[in-house]
Formats: structure tokens, sequence, C-alpha cells
């Protein structure tokens, strides 16, 4: 049995603000610079809209509002409701493909009369969740037949979402998902096995692949084949990086943006755009701050006290970094194009709220009380 | 919750997961080293690269085209100029499917297929982002339509542009010439860069002649544009220096009184001042329309021009070669009283035919019962053939070549129009050199007469009448005044060109052919007296017929039974006030017959026109 001391009373620091709101100050700060750092690019990459701006900051306020709302709910509290919610999740992915909306050759959303919704949202923080839930009360490192249910509580909904199809976010939430498993221990020689078995696999993906998505592939191998055609965003966005030098062309004053040959400068490819207004020192800079994010988010989680809460916020601290460098993988050509956003700089609202409920869930970790000591 | 509570190690299961995410940033970490690295790649080490990508994308090199110099008549009319036309473009890098958009564009713009054909020749030689021409001279409603549907068609866009148009239609076309749209050829031999906007070029006459003058410089502009293509704005410009305006020797009213008097006639007149080489008139006949070609002329349009029997796309004035007929007779006797010491009383007798010594062969006079006894004046006078025969065989063929050459027979006249003929002006050499035949004695006497293989342009046999006029004074003809800078600061260039002096033995032998001439008009038994009547000044002419083809020892010409392409040409060349000479001309009525009843009563019209225009 467990001894719960009760160290409500004794310890000073449970008086301040960051307790009483149950936020986390660094973490915070990390987010808010990284978010007006990203409204300067956006102004820039819209070409200086008010109503891009205007509305970026509504979705900021909605964004950081869910990360101050989910923060107040304790760990034990979410862990008591992971099963629920994951399994709500299942069922309205279910409904999406049968029911769902189409938009732009995917259907994603859910008419749920007065919201539209994208269920595969949900499961990027409902997936970690559930496997972290599972593993809670088992003993760690996992082995044998636990691995297995956790592989399945990950796959079903990677392969709901991966029908709709949404390569890019079924990708991330099996990331998530794998995420918990490594941090729950799984065995080296399982994991270089599994790598081996995705090198293999990776033909039979490509037969399963739509046509769109295999020239994505192509193209990234080989981009200068049709410049004009599927190669033409990696091209144009290395050429904006690379002409932005190491101090950039300066803000506001980026060609490839301001002159459209840039596509989707605002939103996917919005880190071309910092690379060419601010050049090397602008990148590492954003870098920075993301890195700051990233390993305060691992602080938190090595600090938690129960397997639930670690396995959780650890993993959510590393899909951040996953967000990160697939989408600066993509932009500057180490990675194939995937349809992913840049974290709080690039322009749209539903995937910055659900990051921000994850940082929010981070900040509950940190905040509420703990077993032990700290 | 779990129920159910399991035994952990708490602090086993705590340093598990130290451990792993420690493996994680570690990973982390590298992931983005790697991404650092290759983003020191693109910005540090291959910035340059891509800087210079990053300005092509948005910088556009446009050329600008010179506006082409203009070109008037010695009185400033103007002869060629410059109108406003819009033409369609389309630059292929901005269209997605040419096809389709062509085939919308021609639901509401008339595309012909060598517009089509022409639009995709062009494709293959000029890079994609340059704008292609495909339609030429588009009408206002095609302008208006295009504009209201504007939107569907990006990278397609009207033009507005100066087209070449020679105002005065086909009024000197073979000495003006005509542009036309630079074609392979054309560019093997300008300089591109410098024509990289312009679309014409000057293809003959003085168009082509003097196109260096005409073009100008081609200015360029650096603008920015956006992906679509669209213009921003001009980062730097470098504006065209227009090319140079001409005003030529030519006056128009003489040229279009010369091209009336001739009319739907085959043949050639040119008049200049003898004092100056100025060329006052330079006619072919017939004449066409170089506006035809200024865009591309229709194929069958072209065949008509082609096939006309008339030849009039043939610059006759320039490149036709004419035995000259009798119209050399007096430089033949010029060359026998200064170089061969006969003198103009020496006589003759004309029987109607001459016989070398101790040959059988009859070299007939074209009069069969012969002129009697002759004179040198008279022989002129009347074109006595006989006497010419035997001046002829006194001299030898080698000094009649050398003194004839000294008029510029057998040599281009030098005038500032490319594709000149030169004639031909036989001798022992020249057809030891080409015919490889010795010279025969009775070839000298049919040169004599100017028939044989002597050959002349019009030109050539203007500008020697125009130094027989000048006692001897030969100058190079030509057809431009000046070239006039459209910038004022700049000088205009002057064209003097040294005239040459023939040695002259004695001033009257000069004097007494200049009589002769003159009797060839005003004289009692001249063979052109026709037109020597009601003149207020005198005129100094000689007549020619020219054979086409040979006719044998016996055989009679008939021109009414003679069909007329081998008729004879008719010739004559004169000058006037014949004291005081202001115009020399030489004409040639092609298979007209005879010079006294064709080509001089023109000739007449023409100096009529130019001395006492109010008659």
């Amino acid at each position: 049995m467990t001894q719960y001391i009760d160290i409500n009373r004794n310890d000073a620091s449970r008086r301040d603000w960051q307790h009483l709101l149950h936020l986390d100050a660094l973490l915070l700060l990390g987010l808010i610079c990284a978010s007006i750092f990203g409204l300067f690019i956006l102004y820039s990459a819209s070409g200086q809209s008010d109503a891009v701006l205007n509305r970026q900051l509504i979705r900021l306020g909605i964004a950081f509002a869910t990360m101050a709302i989910a923060a107040q709910f304790q760990p034990q509290w979410l862990l008591r409701w992971t099963p629920w919610l994951y399994g709500i999740g299942i069922i309205l992915l279910i409904l999406v493909l049968v029911f769902g909306d189409i938009g732009k050759g995917a259907q994603r959303w859910l008419n749920l009369g007065f919201i539209r919704f994208q269920p595969s949202e949900m499961m990027k923080l409902a997936v970690p969740m559930m496997v972290a839930w599972y593993f809670s009360d088992k003993r760690l490192p996992p082995r044998g037949s636990r691995l297995l249910i956790a592989g399945l509580l990950i796959a079903i909904p990677v392969m709901l979402i991966a029908r709709q199809p949404d390569l890019g976010t079924s990708l991330l939430i099996a990331c998530a998902g794998f995420f918990v498993l490594f941090l729950a221990g799984l065995s080296w020689r399982l994991l270089i096995g599994l790598t081996a078995i995705a090198a293999a696999g990776a033909p039979v993906l490509w037969h399963f692949m739509h046509e769109y998505q295999r020239q994505r592939v192509l193209t990234f191998l080989h981009p200068e084949k049709d410049p004009l055609g599927t190669g033409y965003h990696i091209i144009q966005s290395k050429i904006a990086i690379g002409s932005g030098g190491s101090f950039g062309k300066g803000w506001l004053n980026g060609t490839q943006a301001h002159l459209e040959f840039l596509p989707e400068s605002s939103t996917d490819f919005i880190f071309a755009v910092l690379g060419e207004e601010f050049g090397l020192a602008g990148i590492l800079l954003l870098l920075a701050i993301y890195a700051f994010i990233i390993i305060r988010s691992m602080y938190i989680a090595t600090q938690a006290q129960d397997t639930y809460s670690r396995l959780l916020g650890g993993s959510l601290g590393l899909t951040f970094f996953i967000y990160i460098f697939v989408n600066t993988g993509m932009v500057t050509g180490l990675l194939p194009v995937v349809g992913l956003p840049l974290p709080l700089v690039s322009y749209g609202g539903t995937s910055m709220v659900t990051l921000m409920a994850g940082f929010g869930i981070l900040m509950s970790i940190q905040t509420h009380r703990k077993l032990l000591p700290t | 919750m779990p129920n159910r509570v399991t035994i952990k190690d708490y602090l086993f299961e705590s340093h598990l997961f130290m451990r792993r995410a420690v493996v994680a940033l570690i990973f982390s970490g590298l992931l983005l080293v790697a991404l650092i690295s290759r983003l020191v790649f693109l910005q540090v080490f291959a910035h340059e690269r891509f800087s210079t990508l990053s300005d092509d994308n948005r910088i556009k090199i446009q050329p600008l085209a010179p506006n082409r110099g203009l070109i008037f008549d010695r009185n400033g009319v103007i002869l060629a100029e410059n109108l406003p036309s819009y033409r369609l473009e389309i630059t292929p890098e901005l269209v997605k499917d040419l096809d389709t958009v062509l085939n919308n564009l021609s639901q509401i713009i008339t595309l012909k297929d060598i517009d089509r054909k022409r639009f995709h020749k062009l494709r293959k030689q000029t890079p994609s982002f340059k704008p292609i021409p495909l339609r030429f001279h588009l009408s206002d409603q095609e302008v208006a339509q295009f504009a209201v549907d504007r939107h569907r068609f990006p990278g397609v866009d009207i033009v507005a542009g100066l087209s070449r148009h020679y105002p005065q239609g086909s009024l000197g076309v073979h000495a003006l010439g005509y542009v036309g749209r630079l074609d392979e050829r054309d560019l093997l031999k300008i300089d591109t860069s410098n024509y990289s906007g312009t679309t014409h070029i000057g293809k003959t006459g003085i168009e082509k002649t003097y196109e260096n003058t005409l073009h100008g410089t081609t200015g360029y502009s650096h603008i920015e544009t956006n992906a679509e293509g669209r213009i921003l704005r001009t980062l730097k410009r470098i504006p065209p220096v227009p090319g140079n305006d001409i005003h030529l020797t030519i006056d128009a009213k003489l040229q279009g009184k010369v091209e009336e008097v001739f009319g739907q006639t085959a043949g050639a007149a040119v008049a200049l001042n003898p004092n100056t080489g100025e060329i006052l008139a330079f006619a072919s006949l017939p004449i066409y329309d170089p506006n035809l070609f200024v865009n591309g002329i229709d194929i069958e349009t072209y065949q008509q021009l082609q096939n006309d029997d008339k030849q009039p796309l043939f610059n006759r004035a320039l490149r036709g070669q004419y035995p000259p007929g009798s119209t050399i007779k007096p430089f033949v006797a010029l060359g026998a009283l200064e170089r061969h010491s006969k003198t103009e009383h020496d006589s003759i007798f004309c029987p109607g035919y001459y016989q070398l010594p101790g040959k059988d062969r009859k070299y007939r006079d074209w009069k069969k019962t012969g002129h009697g006894t002759m004179s040198m004046v008279s022989a002129i006078t009347q074109s006595c053939d006989v006497y010419f025969y035997d001046l002829a065989n006194t001299m030898g063929i080698d000094q009649l070549h050398d003194y004839l050459s000294l008029f510029g027979f057998g040599k281009r006249s030098g005038i500032d129009i490319s594709g000149e003929a030169s004639g031909l002006l036989p001798s022992q050499a020249w057809k030891q050199k080409n015919r490889d035949q010795p010279w025969y004695p009775g070839e000298t006497l049919i040169t004599g007469i100017g028939q044989g293989f002597m050959l002349t342009t019009p030109i050539q046999l203007a500008s020697a009448t125009a130094t027989l006029a000048t006692f001897g004074q030969h100058i190079k003809p030509r057809i431009v005044i000046e070239t006039q800078s459209a910038d004022p600061k700049k000088a205009p260039a002057a064209l003097t060109e040294g005239a040459k002096q023939i040695a002259i033995n004695e001033y009257s032998h000069w004097q007494t052919i200049i009589h002769s001439m003159q009797n060839v008009v005003h004289g009692k038994r001249g063979t052109a007296r026709r037109i020597g009547v009601n003149v207020s000044y005198t005129i100094a002419g000689k007549t020619g017929t020219a054979q086409v083809f040979g006719l044998k020892e016996e055989e009679k010409y008939d021109a009414e039974t003679i069909a007329e392409k081998l008729r004879d040409h008719s010739l004559f060349i004169a000058f006037a006030p014949a004291d005081n000479p202001q115009i020399a001309i030489a004409a040639i009525v092609e298979n007209g017959g005879s010079g006294s009843a064709v080509a001089a009563p023109l000739v007449r019209k023409i100096i009529d026109f130019w001395l006492a225009p109010d008659s």
C-alpha cells in the first residue's frame, strides 16, 4: 500500500499562483513566446492581412483557454475517464467513415448539427491516454500479451483514420501511442525487430497507398523531375529558405511568399517564410523556443509520480517534437510532403486546440498535488 | 481506475522512465542536429544559388524594342512609318493546357492555320517564359472581346505595338523594300541580343541595306513579377534608342510619275541628278504593295505575285540585265574619238550591211536599205549600225572594254541598295576565262551596237548617262541623303562620296557626242524626233532596241508574229537640259519594241514632269 503524505500543509510553493491556477509558468512562457513569434511570421506570410491575424488571435485565445481548462482536471480524474474518451472516440471515427463530410478529398469531419468536428483530433490525446491507462496498474516493462493489447489499442484508431484517408494524423497518433510503449520500457530487441518488420513492410504499405500519397513520396525523392507540378512546393520552399541566408531578407520582405511563388505559405509551408525573412538566426530562435517547450515537458513527465502521468506526459512532449520535425523536415526537403502544420505558427485552428489541451494536461500533471515530496 | 492493486517497483519504474526519456531526448536532439545541418546547408552553403533562383523567380528581363526609324523622300514625304497595332501574345510557361487555350481563343479571335503553325514553330525556338506572338493586327472588336474574357486566359496578353506601314503603298517599292518577320535565317545574321524585342527586320531594299541605321538599340527593363507572371513593378529600365530616320534622294512625286507613265508595262527607269549622283526616281515595273509582306503574306497572294508573267517582285532597276542596244553607241563613239584618233568627220558608206575583210558573213543594219554616207554625228542621230560595226572593228574589243568600263559598265554602280547585279562588259580575257573560247572579231562588231555578250542594268545605264552628261564626272549613285538620329544631339552622318573624273583628251569630243545626242531628239532625222517637239528645253538622248534573241543572218524580225516575251526591249537614255543637265535617265520597256516608239515618249513625260511640271 502506498502511504499518502499530505504535503499541502507545509509546502510554501503550494500556495503560489502556479498551483492555484494549475499553470506551469515556464511552459506557459515558452508557448506564449512561440505564439507571438508565430503571429509575426503569419502576419507577413498572409500578406499583412489583419483579418488573418485577428482570426488567428481568436484561435490562440480559444487554444490557451482550452489549455487552462484542461489543466484544472487532476490526473486521477483524467485516468478515470480515459477509457470512456477512447471508446467514444472509436465510435465517432466509425461514424465519420459512414456519415462523414468530405472535405479536400477525405472524410474527416463529423457534422453534429451545431458544430463540425474532427474525431481524429480527439484521438491524438485519447490514444496515448488509453495506452498509458492500460499500463498504469501493470508491472513495467510490459511484455507478451500486454504489448499485443497495447498494440491493438493503437492500431485500431490508426487504421480507422488512415482509411479516411488522413495519413499524416494517423502516423502522428501511431507515434503518440508508440512513445507510450517506448517510455514504458518496450524492449530494445523488440524495438529493433519491429523496425526491421516496418522496413520490410514498406513495399506492402506502398501497395495500400493512395495515388496522391505515392506521388508525394516520389516527389520527395525527385522534386526536380516535375518542377511545375508536384515538385513545385518543395522546390519553392527550398528556394525561400536558402535565399534567406543567415539573417534573412527582413520581416515583410520575403519575395517568395509575397509574390506567391511559395504555395501554402500561411499554413503548412510557413516555416519557409520564417527562413526567408529571418534567416538561419530566426529559425534557430524558433527551434530554441520549441526545444525549451519540449525539455520542460519532458522534465514535467519525469517529475510525475504515477505511471499514467509519466507515460502520458512524456508521450505528449515527444509528439510535439514529432510535429515540429515532420513539418520542418517536409519544408526543408528532408521528408516527404505530409500535410502537418507548424505548431503555434501555422494558420489554422483545430490541431492547435488539441495541442494546447495536451499542454494543459502536462500543466495539470505538474501542478496537482503529488504523492511524494519532490 | 482499475480496482486491482498491483505491487509496483516505484524506484525501478521511475529510473526506467528516466532512462527512456533521456534516450528519447538524445534521439530527438540528433534529429534536430540533422535538421539544423540541413538548414545550414540551405542557408549558408547554398545560399547564393538559392538567392539567384529566388531572383530568377521574380525578376524577368523584358526587352524594349526600339521604334524603327522612318523613311522620307527628299521633300519630307513619309514613305515608311510605324502605326499602332495590337497583337496577341502567349507566354507558354503560364499556360497549363495550350491546346485548350488555343481552342477557346479561336472562339473569340480569328486564328488561321498559318497563325497556329507559326506559333508552334516559334514555340520550339523560344524559352517558355518569353511571350510568343499568336496573332497580329487584331481588330478593335477582337481587342474588346478579349478584354471581356481576359480572366479566362492567364498567360495570354494583348500587346500594343507599332507596325511598319508604307502609306504610299506600292510607290517606290523596289527602292524602299519592306520589313518582314524575323525568321531563322535572319537570326543567324544579326546580333540576337539587340533584336530580343524586335519582331521585324528589313528584308529588301533600303529597309534591308539600312537595317542597322533604322533599327536602333534595344532597351531592357527588369521587372518584378509574381508567380502568375503578372508584372508588379519595374526595378530598372534602360530605355531603347530609337532607330535613325532616313531621308531619301527620291522624289516621291517624280517616282509616282514614272510609275504612272509605265502603267502596267514591265520595265524599269532610273532617274538621277547627274551633278550629285542623287537618285530621283528608281522604278521597276510592275510594282506591288509592300504592306502585304509586313506581317506575312498569305500563300495565295504570294503565288500570284510569283507566277505573274511580268514578275513584279523582280527588281529590274537593280538586278535586271539587258543588252544596252544602241544606247551604247554614244559611249563607243566617244571612246573612238578620245582614244583612237577617229574624228567626227570620218565618214563611211552604209549599204545596209557590214562585212569583215575576207569574210562572207553580212552583219546587217536595222535599216535594210542602208543609211548611205554617214558621219559620226549622223550615225548617232540615225543610229546607224554599220558605222558602229566599223568603229568597233577599228577599236578592238579590249579598247572598247577599257573605255566603256570608265563609265561603270560591267561593274556594280555601288548604289546603296543591296543585291545589285553587275552587268557584263565582255573582253578577250573575260571570254577566255568564262567560256574557255577565243574572242571572234564578229563578236566585237555586235558589242559595238550593244548586243552580244554585253549586259547592263538600268541603274548602271543611268549612271553612265549622268557621267556622259557631266563631261566624265563619275559619281557613285546614292539613294539616301542623310540619316537623321532621333536624338538631336547626334549630328547626321554625312554621305559624301568622292567623284571620279574620266581623263579628257579633247573637250570638243564630248561636245560632239552630246550634240549628236541632242540631234537624236531635236534633229530632223533623229530616231527620237517625235519627242522633240513642243519642248521648252533641249534633251540629249539615245534610243536603243535590244534583241531578246538572236536572228539568223537572213531572218526578218516581225513584231506581229513573235510572241510578246521574245519581242525586242525598248530602251532610251537621256539627260536634260542638254547644256545644263539637271536630270539623267535610263528607261527600259521590256518587249516594248523599238526605243524610239516606246521608251522615248515615256522618258519625255518624265523629264517634262521634272523640268517643266506646268506644261
